[in-house]
């Protein structure tokens, strides 16, 4: 689950008791001297937050009173308060998170994922990735294949009527009469196959059978309406609708039927202006479905099997950007510290890993670097960063660039 | 018999005597003196029995070690039991405890040197396993040295040195030297360090790198600390080295030869090689091609039937499907220069340009919009037309590139001149609030660098933006060289004056629109379209310092402009700006630059490059296939004055190209990815022929050229769900004869590219892309079947196959629709499948027309069409635009 913009994990995760009594005043010199921001200008003020944090679970997690519903799993997830990135802008940021590198051309995450596990399902796409929201971003290099084939490349399913382009038969058009014409297709491309030997017209021939079955597997898939009522309540979805709640419940049914990769983008959270109007709003359309979907795989069995990941491409500053006359108070981006949650496949379930200063800053015990976190989601996927590379333009690449290590403290 | 019964006796002493030591009361010290006696005895006839065993026993590597420490072992064992066997005899005729205690001690050294002695044996006899074999658990295969053996050749580059790399040369490379070994270039490796030749070709035996790898001795054996290798790769080096140890010189990392590797020495004319059957070959190509054929015991395949060749050189050289007339007129051409006056008349087309842009346009990452995340719309088509124009007019390619690069800094440059250089424009630029300008700016500036080394030098110089090139010879201090050549064009974006965010300023280039012929269309935020953006060189220029780790934060020692060393000088009066770079890049004595060009080239037409890195022409590169070709081609483009089009012509009258591409189960064992070019080439089409073939095909094709890009049909909403939306930017399609253009003129925004050029493999060209894979995926069957665009493409097919010129009967009108779609005539066969389709169709309206007049109101044929006729052939001309053949060029 990709938060778009980097949530405020001063106003969710990370309590800062200091920044809070310090609400107002201004940055300590040494911290924010030589920063630079994205947005902010002049000398900053800190910033602290008006929710209240709570102690949750037998681990004793704090969370904040913005996400009552993750506070109901907190036994089931690990935080991890001290990730941070290189980047300080949002499609920078998002592609060192996704890809290993600042700049476009390089292969997916879930594309190397993909590469590496191969697929469980031969009716649906290996690796899906879904949107909610204004698309804020990357676009579609965050779920590139890169210079790897394309056949690991993410595919998009879509709200609404048509889940997938061009997946519905025009109007006019059904079922059956599809068939006789994939039928008329098939006979012809056999009998070429057979004057002409060329193996990729069997290929060929094969993928408009799986497409003709993805036609009906796909639909079927997006069907909530086949979900108990109790299990749509919980998420919060809503049949039909195009929400992240119903992407949650996708993801669950797409893990169910052994998709390998399934990525959900939530647009919304760059809160540059009125921070404390907008993160309720957000938090209301994301809390219950992403807690939900940890309950729901649990519940099923299927949470020891599948890691569940929810962050941004960075965190936001503990300090105020001022906006909308001096009125609407925000906060700018900040890829020094921020919070992510995991969820199931081996990760230590109830555990609150590294720690930032006390204006929620730096991070002053256990630093994870995005490409630590991403050598170590793989570790938990059975693969060794180190190792699956890809040899092009003359050298060896991999997810994690050159560097990154598996962080042990987090692992089961 | 001989080596277990001393062993046996030896050991019962030792055991004895434990005893006795355990309970304190010398019981049978003659037990012991007994067989200590014998066993002494014995010892000394096994150590003799062994010596003359080893001599003759032919054991390599890690054995060849253990049979050294088993037969000395053996031998002190013999002479240490005598020793013992006469202290015990002592002991007892003057009995005390110091010698009591000499002979107990020694007797278990003798102990412990029987049981490692007798282990090595048993694993030198039976295996290393020989003591878990018989255990369930610990069975496993059977690994030697000999069954892992590779068959066929080892090639250094490719096999041994990635494993060198991978594990030896932290400690034996450039860096670091223990033991004075370094395994970096061939003649250290034979020279070898403190203990002996690493490397003694032909000879892996006995090669210091085959026995430590192989070594058991925890002290000698490689990689130190290390698990040994796979087996697996031990075989390896030890077949290279067996081989001869063949080293390229080029793939020496240490020292200067370096700059010999075949891609840094300009080519010279290679000789024509003599061929066994010259009449096969119409130009030098195929005898080189023929020559490689014939060494592997290949014959090349007949000539492709007319109908398949016609439409295969139609694709290659204008993106466009001949007519059913032009077929026929081929057909039944019986000229000898038919299928020539046809290449020429093609490359002579004013569509070639358009065809052969698409290519160029990757390479330029070329696009409609600025990329990052706002990816607003910006002008830079007339960029577009320009290189259309270009290759149509053959522009020669050294030309070509100068103008492209440093048109703005020619003498008086022509309005043309200037909009060349929107080449380097295609660098993305970010407007993201909060991006700093001059980070990007610098983005910028690298990107043009690494573009301008992968494009025409073939080269990774982007390796050296942080530290000096690990494989090639480039320097860091190089590459910010070439970088500063890119560093004087003024900022493109900035902090926006009275809100927070980036704006993008430009530089545009006005156009006067006479001048250029092009009407207004909505684009690029409410800019006017008569302005397209240029390469500008600043009046005072920037300094430029080497970004130390390649952090702009982190600006290092200041470089002038400059070229790198290993390659052809830089004349001492060439200008320090673009231009003195551009005339370098393609001077006569630029070893690569030809090379890579045609190679590319080659690709086109023949799906793979004679070099296969075709990014990569350096050290860590493919070799190529054919050298010699490639370097006769290189040095014929320069010497026929860098003419494209007189290149593309060699390649598509070649015998090679114009083979039947039928290939049999046998011939694709044998070479699979046709390598050795011995049958024609059959490839899928590219995104935008695949849309030109139905356009063509269903007769809906808008010929027109050049202009602001155009928006085809695509699903709803796209456009909305990216950040562009807060901009305003929507998706209006196209209306009218604008929705049917050529697939070039589609808007290509970065971030939501036209999805049905996504599922067919189209770059999103935020990067340079010299190199379009081919897949084949379920998403394209979809498409084909599924995009509106298609289903409205074979709803215009079915009216064409009804009013089928000439055609009678419904089985004319099959072989009419067949021969738009593939050019051929169908056999009987496919007519028969073909007919009964239509015909079950038809009978199916009959019996239920609403199903044809529903998809008559969404599809809406002609007024007066017979609506249950038209359905029908919608059936069958989907079926068409659906098949493999269609999508092929053959």
């Amino acid at each position: 689950m990709h938060m778009l913009g980097g949530p405020s994990q001063l106003d969710l995760l990370d309590y800062k008791p200091m920044l809070q009594q310090h609400d107002g005043q201004p940055c300590p010199a040494e911290l924010c001297e030589k920063a630079r921001f994205a947005q902010i200008r002049g000398h900053p003020h800190l910033l602290g937050t008006p929710y209240a944090f709570s102690r949750r679970g037998e681990s004793g997690t704090e969370v904040s009173e913005l996400l009552p519903h993750l506070s109901e799993v907190v036994d089931d997830i690990a935080v991890i308060k001290s990730v941070h990135t290189d980047q300080n802008n949002h499609v920078p940021a998002q592609l060192v998170l996704h890809t290993g590198f600042f700049r476009y051309g390089r292969p997916s995450f879930g594309s190397w994922v993909v590469r590496g596990l191969g697929s469980e399902n031969q009716n649906l796409p290996a690796y899906v990735v879904m949107s909610s929201g204004v698309f804020v971003g990357a676009g579609r290099d965050l779920w590139s294949n890169g210079f790897l084939p394309s056949v690991y490349r993410g595919v998009e399913f879509r709200g609404g009527d048509e889940p997938m382009f061009f997946l519905s038969d025009p109007r006019g058009i059904e079922r059956a009469d599809r068939r006789r014409i994939l039928d008329a297709i098939r006979a012809l491309n056999e009998e070429n196959l057979e004057t002409v030997g060329d193996p990729e017209i069997a290929t060929r021939i094969a993928q408009y059978e799986l497409a003709f079955r993805m036609q009906t597997s796909i639909p079927e898939l997006m069907d909530l309406s086949e979900e108990r009522e109790s299990v749509r309540e919980m998420y919060g979805a809503i049949s039909g609708e195009a929400s992240f709640a119903n992407n949650c419940l996708l993801a669950r049914r797409l893990v169910e039927r052994g998709v390998r990769f399934v990525e959900l983008y939530d647009g919304g959270w760059d809160h540059h202006l009125d921070v404390f109007g907008n993160l309720p709003v957000k938090c209301r359309q994301v809390d219950r479905a992403s807690a939900a979907l940890v309950k729901d795989l649990r519940q099923r069995g299927l949470l020891d099997d599948t890691l569940v990941i929810w962050c941004g491409e960075f965190g936001r500053t503990p300090l105020l950007q001022r906006g909308g006359g001096g009125k609407k108070r925000g906060r700018d981006h900040h890829p020094d510290a921020f919070c992510i949650w995991m969820a199931g496949g081996g990760i230590k379930a109830g555990l609150t890993y590294g720690q930032t200063d006390d204006l929620g800053y730096r991070i002053v015990e256990n630093p994870v670097h995005v490409h630590d976190l991403q050598a170590t989601i793989l570790h938990l996927l059975g693969l060794d960063h180190e190792r699956l590379t890809y040899r092009f333009q003359g050298r060896a690449f991999r997810l994690t660039d050159v560097a990154g290590e598996v962080v042990p403290g987090i692992l089961a | 018999m001989a080596v277990h019964f001393p062993i046996a006796l030896l050991l019962t002493a030792v055991v004895v005597e434990a005893l006795n030591l355990i309970r304190q009361r010398p019981v049978a010290g003659d037990t012991a003196f007994f067989c200590l006696r014998l066993g002494a005895a014995g010892a000394v006839v096994a150590a003799l029995l062994g010596w003359q065993a080893g001599s003759h026993a032919d054991y390599v590597g890690r054995a060849a070690e253990m049979l050294e420490t088993h037969r000395w072992l053996g031998v002190g064992t013999a002479v240490g039991s005598v020793a013992v066997a006469v202290l015990c005899f002592a002991e007892r005729v003057r009995p005390g405890v110091w010698l009591r205690r000499a002979y107990v001690a020694g007797l278990m050294l003798c102990g412990a040197a029987v049981s490692v002695g007798g282990h090595f044996g048993g694993m030198l006899v039976l295996g290393d396993d020989y003591l878990t074999s018989a255990i369930p658990f610990f069975q496993r295969e059977p690994v030697s040295l000999a069954s892992v053996a590779p068959t066929g050749t080892v090639d250094f580059v490719r096999d041994v040195q990635p494993i060198f790399e991978a594990s030896c040369y932290s400690c034996h490379g450039p860096k670091k030297q223990r033991h004075e070994l370094r395994l970096d270039a061939r003649h250290l490796s034979i020279g070898g360090g403190r203990t002996g030749k690493a490397v003694i070709p032909g000879d892996g035996e006995h090669s210091t790198v085959v026995r430590r790898l192989l070594a058991l001795d925890k002290k000698k054996s490689m990689p130190q600390n290390e698990d040994p290798l796979p087996i697996e790769q031990i075989a390896l080096i030890k077949a290279w080295i067996d081989q001869g140890a063949n080293w390229p010189e080029s793939a020496t990392v240490a020292d200067a030869t370096i700059e010999s590797h075949w891609a840094y020495v300009k080519p010279e004319r290679p000789a024509v090689p003599a061929v066994e059957s010259p009449g096969w070959v119409l130009n030098p190509i195929d005898a080189f091609v023929l020559a490689h054929m014939e060494a592997e015991g290949l014959s090349p395949a007949p000539e492709a039937n007319r109908a398949t060749l016609l439409r295969r050189v139609y694709f290659d050289l204008i993106g466009l499907p001949p007519t059913p007339a032009e077929v026929n007129a081929f057909a039944s051409n019986a000229s000898p220069n038919a299928y020539e006056s046809v290449v020429d008349r093609l490359l002579a087309s004013p569509y070639y340009g358009e065809r052969w842009a698409v290519p160029w346009l990757d390479a330029a990452r070329y696009a409609d919009s600025n990329g990052y995340q706002f990816d607003g719309l910006r002008a830079s088509w007339p960029y577009r037309d320009w290189v259309i124009t270009a290759l149509n007019r053959d522009m020669p390619f050294d030309q070509f590139t100068i103008e492209q690069i440093a048109g703005d800094l020619l003498s008086d440059p022509t309005l043309d001149q200037r909009i060349a250089t929107g080449f380097h424009r295609g660098a993305p630029a970010n407007e993201e609030a909060g991006a700093d300008p001059e980070e990007y700016r610098i983005a910028q500036v690298v990107d043009r660098t690494n573009v301008t080394g992968t494009v025409w030098l073939g080269t990774t110089i982007e390796c050296a933006q942080c530290h000096d090139h690990k494989h090639d010879p480039i320097t860091q201090r190089e590459y910010y060289q070439i970088f500063s050549y890119f560093n004087n064009t003024p900022i493109e974006t900035r902090y926006a004056q009275n809100l927070v965010g980036v704006e993008f300023i430009g530089p545009w280039l006005q156009l006067p629109d006479e001048g250029v012929g092009r009407q207004n269309a909505p684009i690029a935020m409410g800019r006017a379209t008569s302005t397209t953006l240029v390469m500008v060189e600043l009046e005072e220029k920037r300094t430029t310092q080497i970004l130390m780790g390649g952090s702009f934060l982190n600006p290092g020692e200041q470089v002038e402009p400059g070229t790198p060393s290993f390659l052809h000088t830089l004349p001492q009066d060439a200008p320090p700006n673009r231009l003195g770079l551009a005339r370098w890049l393609v001077s006569p004595e630029n070893p690569l630059v030809a090379r890579v060009t045609v190679n590319r080239w080659w690709a086109e037409f023949f799906g793979r490059g004679l070099v296969e890195s075709r990014d990569d022409f350096g050290t860590k590169g493919e070799a190529p296939s054919h050298g010699a070709l490639l370097d006769w081609l290189a040095v014929e483009f320069v010497e026929h004055g860098w003419s494209m089009k007189h290149m593309h012509r060699l390649i598509a009258t070649s015998s090679t190209y114009r083979q039947s591409s039928q290939v049999n189960a046998e011939q694709l064992e044998r070479d699979p990815q046709n390598s050795l070019y011995a049958r024609g080439p059959r490839l899928r089409l590219t995104a935008e022929m695949i849309r030109d073939n139905a356009l063509a095909v269903s007769g809906k094709l808008n010929r027109k050229r050049f202009g602001p890009p155009v928006y085809p049909q695509q699903p709803p909403g796209l456009w909305k769900k990216t950040a562009g939306a807060f901009r305003k930017l929507e998706y209006l399609p196209s209306t009218g004869r604008d929705r049917y253009r050529r697939g070039l003129y589609t808007v290509w925004r970065r971030t939501s590219l036209y999805p049905s050029f996504v599922n067919f493999d189209a770059p999103s060209r935020s990067s340079t892309c010299v190199r379009r894979l081919r897949s084949n995926t379920p998403l394209q069957a979809l498409t084909l079947l599924n995009d509106s665009v298609y289903v409205d493409l074979a709803a215009a097919l079915a009216v064409r196959i009804m009013r089928a010129p000439n055609a009678t009967t419904s089985r004319q009108r099959i072989d009419y629709g067949f021969q738009l779609a593939v050019a051929r005539h169908p056999n009987p066969r496919e007519t028969d499948l073909l007919h009964e389709l239509y015909r079950n169709e038809l009978n199916r309206n009959e019996r239920n027309p609403a199903r044809a007049r529903s998809l008559a109101a969404s599809l809406r044929p002609p007024r007066g069409i017979n609506v249950l006729d038209w359905a029908a052939w919608f059936y069958v001309a989907t079926t068409l635009l659906n098949l493999d053949e269609t999508i092929t060029n053959g």
